[in-house]
Formats: C-alpha cells, sequence, structure tokens
C-alpha cells in the first residue's frame, strides 16, 4: 500500500509572533515548523505503515528550504520525500496549490493521500479537498480517527455537533485534525537515515497534465487586492485599583452605558 | 465565458436533519446588502431530502428566490452528490456571487464545488464589500479597472494580518463565512420567496462514500455563540473548580461562560466553549475576559465584542490592547465580588 502525505511548512504563529520595527510581521524571525495538522496526518500515515508495512511519501510544495519538513518527516519514519519548487509555481492561491500538487502526484502510485485539515499560515482548508477534485478521489475532511479495513478506509469525520463514520474506497484523499493523534518524535537513527536520503526535487515540467495558465500568481483565480497589518483595535481604560474600587469603578461605567 | 452572464447573489442554505442553520440567515442578511449595492436579488440554495418546508423560513429572513434540489441521496450531508448538486445549480443558473458557512460541511463542500466550475474561493472572510478591483486604478489602465467586484476580506496569519481579496476573472465569486460574524434581519413573517424546484441528474461514482454510522454529541450543548454576554476564562483561573466563579457572575447577567484555548487543552472545559482562531468566533454585548492574557489566535475569535471587560494581574496582558474596561488585579477577589455588586444592583432595581 502507498501513503502520500501532504506537508506544508509554516511559520509558528503559536510560539510569539514577532514583528518588525514599522509593526509588518517579521516572519524571517519566526521559527519554521511542519504544520500541525499535517503533522497528525503523517502520524496517521506512519502507524498503517506500522501496521501494514506501507510505503509512506511525504509532499511538499515550497521554496527549497522547504525540505526541513521534508527531512524532519523522514527523520519520524516516512520513506520517501519530494520536494515541489519552481519559481513559476510562486504566489499559488489555493486553486494553483491544489492544482500544482494534483500534478505532482499524477507521477506516483497512491491509495491513501492524507493531508491536514488546514495550514496555520492560510487556515483556508481548501487545499485538500480542491486535490481530491482534480484528482477525481472521494475525500473525508476533518477526520478524527483513521483505519484500513481491505480495500477501504474507515474514517470517524468530526461536524460541530456529531461525527459521521464513513467508510470509502481506496484511493481517496483524507484531510486530518491536528486531534487525531500525538505524532511521535524523531529517532535519533531516524534523524541519521534522513540526512543520509536524497530527496526528489520537482520543478514545473514535472507536473503531470497540468496547464500553464492554473499555476502561480499569474493562474490563480484569486487576487489580492490590499494586504495589511492588523490594525490593533484602540486600548479603552485600564484601571489599577484594589479589588472593591475595581468592582465600583466597572459598575459606574455598566450604568453610565445603561447596561445595567 | 462571459463573465456578465453571471448575475445575482447565492447562498448556500445548509441544513441539517431538516433544520436550517443559523449561518443560512446569517448569509442572506449579508446577501441582502450586497444585492442592494449591486441592484440584483438573493437566492437560497437548499439541498437536502424532503426539505421543501424549509423554504418559508428563508423567504421569512430575506430571500427573494429558493432554488431546492430535493433527492433521496442528499439525505444525510456527504461530499458527493451535495457538490454535484451545488455545482449543477452554479451551472444552471449562473450566480456572480456565491456565499457558503465556513462550517464543518461548508469548508467541504465550498472548495470541492469551487474546483469542480472552476473559480477562487476566499476561506472564512470577516468582511464582504462590493468595489473596484484593483481598488485604485492603475494610471494608463483606467479602463482596466473592474467594477462591482466582490472584495472579501479576512484574517490570514492567525489573525496577524488582514487582506482583501478579489475574484475579477472567474464566476460565480465564492466565499466562504465562519458563522456568527455575519447578522441575520428580522424575521418578517408571511414574507414569501419564489421556489424554483430543479431536479439535476446525481450519478453515482467513485467518489460516493458510505456512511456506517451517525452519532450525535450527548447532551444538548447550548452554543456561546448564541450569547448575549460571555464570561470567558483563561488559564489565569487556574483550575477547572474555580469555573463556577465565572458562572456566577455569567448567572446573575444571564449569560454564559466560556474559555481560551489553554483552559480546553488543560481539560477544564469541552471544545465547544472555546473562543478563538481554532475555536469559535463571537461577537456578544459583553465579553468579560478573565485570566485570559490575550494571544492574538483568541483576540481573533471576540475582538468583534461590542464592549470587552479584561481582569487580569499582569498589567501588561495583551488583552488590555483591546479591551473597552480593563481591570488590573486578582480575579478571584474581583469576580466574586462583581458578581455580588451585581446582585444588589439587581436587588436595587426590582
Amino acid at each position: 500500500m502507498n501513503i502520500v502525505v501532504c506537508i506544508k511548512q509554516v511559520p509558528d504563529t503559536k510560539g510569539g509572533v514577532k514583528f518588525n520595527p514599522d509593526g509588518t510581521l517579521n516572519r524571517a524571525a519566526m521559527l519554521a515548523i511542519m504544520n500541525p495538522d499535517d503533522k497528525a496526518g503523517l502520524e496517521a500515515a506512519l502507524r498503517i505503515k506500522d501496521e501494514t508495512g506501507a510505503k509512506v511519501t511525504v509532499l511538499t510544495m515550497g521554496l527549497p528550504k522547504a525540505d526541513a519538513v521534508l527531512r524532519e518527516a523522514m527523520a519520524m519514519g516516512a520513506d520517501e520525500g519530494i520536494l515541489v519548487t519552481d519559481r513559476v509555481l510562486g504566489g499559488a492561491d489555493t486553486w494553483a496549490t491544489s492544482t500544482t500538487i494534483a500534478g505532482a502526484l499524477r507521477n506516483i502510485p497512491y491509495d491513501i493521500i492524507l493531508t491536514g485539515r488546514q495550514a496555520i499560515d492560510g487556515d483556508t482548508a481548501q487545499v485538500g479537498p480542491q486535490i481530491a477534485e482534480h484528482l477525481g478521489l472521494p475525500v473525508i475532511s476533518y477526520a478524527e480517527e483513521i483505519r484500513v479495513e481491505g480495500d477501504s478506509v474507515i474514517v470517524k469525520r468530526q461536524y460541530e455537533d456529531r461525527y459521521h463514520e464513513i467508510k470509502a474506497k481506496m484511493p481517496c484523499l483524507i484531510t486530518a485534525l491536528s486531534e487525531l493523534n500525538e505524532p511521535r518524535y524523531m529517532t535519533p537513527g531516524g534523524i541519521f537515515d534522513a540526512c543520509d536520503k536524497d530527496i526528489t526535487v520537482w520543478g514545473r515540467a514535472d507536473l503531470k497534465d497540468v496547464d500553464d495558465s492554473n499555476l502561480g500568481l499569474a493562474g490563480s483565480p484569486t487576487k489580492i487586492a490590499k494586504a495589511s497589518d492588523k490594525v490593533a483595535k484602540g486600548a479603552g481604560e485600564k484601571v489599577n485599583l484594589d479589588p472593591a474600587e475595581s468592582v465600583n469603578y466597572l459598575i459606574g461605567k455598566f450604568k453610565e452605558k445603561h447596561i445595567i | 465565458m462571459g463573465l456578465e452572464e453571471y448575475k445575482g447573489v447565492y447562498i448556500y442554505a445548509q441544513q441539517v436533519d431538516n433544520k436550517l442553520s443559523s449561518i443560512a440567515f446569517e448569509l442572506i442578511g449579508k446577501a441582502k446588502e450586497l444585492a442592494g449595492d449591486l441592484g440584483t436579488d438573493v437566492t437560497a440554495v437548499l439541498l437536502g431530502s424532503n426539505v421543501g418546508g424549509l423554504t418559508d423560513e428563508l423567504g421569512e429572513y430575506g430571500a427573494d428566490k429558493v432554488i431546492v434540489v430535493d433527492d433521496p441521496k442528499l439525505e444525510t450531508y456527504r461530499t458527493e452528490p451535495y457538490a454535484q448538486a451545488l455545482s449543477a445549480v452554479i451551472n444552471e443558473y449562473k450566480p456572480d456571487i456565491m456565499l457558503v458557512g465556513a462550517t464543518a460541511i461548508g469548508r467541504d463542500l465550498g472548495p470541492t464545488v469551487s474546483a469542480r466550475v472552476k473559480t477562487g474561493l476566499t476561506a472564512d472572510c470577516t468582511k464582504l464589500d462590493i468595489g473596484d478591483f484593483p481598488l485604485q486604478p492603475t494610471e494608463g489602465k483606467e479602463d482596466e479597472q473592474k467594477h462591482n467586484q466582490l472584495l472579501m476580506t479576512r484574517p490570514a496569519f492567525g489573525g496577524n494580518t488582514i487582506a482583501t481579496i478579489a475574484c475579477p476573472n472567474n464566476r460565480p465569486q465564492m466565499a466562504t463565512v465562519r458563522p456568527g460574524v455575519m447578522q441575520k434581519l428580522p424575521k418578517e413573517a408571511g414574507r414569501k420567496a419564489e421556489v424554483i424546484e430543479f431536479h439535476p441528474d446525481l450519478p453515482e461514482n467513485n467518489r460516493y462514500v458510505e456512511i456506517m454510522n451517525v452519532v450525535k454529541a450527548v447532551g444538548n450543548v447550548k452554543n456561546i455563540q448564541d450569547a448575549k454576554i460571555l464570561v470567558s476564562g483563561g488559564r489565569g483561573v487556574g483550575s477547572k473548580e474555580n469555573f463556577s466563579i465565572l458562572q456566577d457572575l455569567a448567572d446573575v447577567l444571564g449569560g454564559m461562560v466560556s474559555c481560551s484555548r489553554a483552559v480546553v487543552e488543560n481539560g477544564w472545559m469541552p471544545q465547544d466553549y472555546q473562543v478563538g482562531q481554532t475555536g469559535k468566533t463571537v461577537r456578544p454585548q459583553i465579553y468579560f475576559a478573565i485570566g485570559i492574557s490575550g494571544a492574538i489566535q483568541h483576540v481573533a475569535g471576540m475582538e468583534e465584542s461590542d464592549l470587552i471587560v479584561a481582569i487580569n494581574k499582569d498589567e501588561d496582558a495583551p488583552i488590555f490592547d483591546v479591551a473597552d474596561y480593563g481591570l488590573v488585579g486578582d480575579l478571584n477577589k474581583i469576580v466574586p465580588q462583581l458578581t455580588e455588586a451585581l446582585k444588589a444592583e439587581k436587588e436595587a432595581a426590582k
């Protein structure tokens, strides 16, 4: 069985956000990590590998330095890493990104494709389902639990107030929630092996059945009209009083505003 | 593709168990505004099985038309027949704008359909406007500026940046909107929408999956998005037990208790009550942030609240940057005293 996990290198927005003196986001100063939902997808794949001996390939699209997340994934136990990188692919929206990744996936065998539900930089949750659409595969989003049974997968699919237990024939695409599992750590042996292994690097020419007009910035239907750092809402009043006075102050404000 | 053929503002009227979700009405509310600017009308797209009874309610909340695809295959949400049905509606009726809720259904259906009809989709929008793209005309290329475009504004990078996005060359212009962000219109009893029944082919293919089981969450969880007053606690509350002082405050105000991500991670409260980027977006009339430091991910989920009160012992906590009223001090002392004072005010008002 072949499992391909699509992973993304993202800036760590959780571990403290750094700003430049002019107030813009300092991405260079922020740690680049494997996107958490993707890591859960990788762990799910590695667990299937532990049980069935499946081959796990990790694939990422990004700048050349994104090979770091492939190395990390290989140190955790993935067998192979593919980096899709090319100047002409830059500035892609979710349509162009999913088109690119689908073009890469057409080159390799897969029974299950795993992606994270969403990346913490874009938060769109679109690329997984859109890859499935381009490849004509069933998609199961928001997976909380995954198991393989014969030629099918059985997935616990999360909704706001319920879950569905879904059976899908392979090949299929599943998007993973970070709640799915606790990803394993890299092992020292794995880190050594990962450093020795070659990473496959693909560019535009290696994408199969993909039209130039659907790639990169130019091939993206959505266009950015304006991007700005968030303007913080102005702070209101802050008081540092003893508790009883604090309460009186607030009750006074509530009365002023006719809340009470 | 003649873009001018695409007309009207459409919304996906999500129903679950043949009950319309609140997001359907919220989208109609926003769609009415957009349709007003464009001089067009609002169409709700209703997919399901035996859902004919829901069209009246859509009309009462402002839909001018309702397109209904009623098919036994659409009884329970599955990506494939739903994506077939919604794509068929788009291909047949050619909407200019298609809005979908950023729910666990919409964030699966939206991307699938947008890829199928080959258009852009902007996720989790917090603001939608009609305007020009580019915003300013390029010198010498003034005639290339497009008018009456949907401008979709959304946070990115965990709420650190805001981007406004357009979809100038493809139709429909698609966006998902998180529940609780847009406001529904008051219900107008007896207002009728024109109902159009549509019967597209929904051929079974390899993409159909089998639902083996539907397991609903036990108990009836009240939605924090519906609360007018939220008393929200963070790590600073200290323990699961100590949330009782927040509950007391919520009770006297007729509100609900919610929490930050740290609280869920500590197992003090279930995820249903989490506010923030990975939780829910709320906009109550009063939001109390108690023992919450105010990480951007949290603020992204509550900053639209009408009034924000922060109580924190750390006077440099970022939550004070968004609070209307900030009380620096020990929440264990302030909160119970505040509850008592509010009780006394209530008594006095009787």
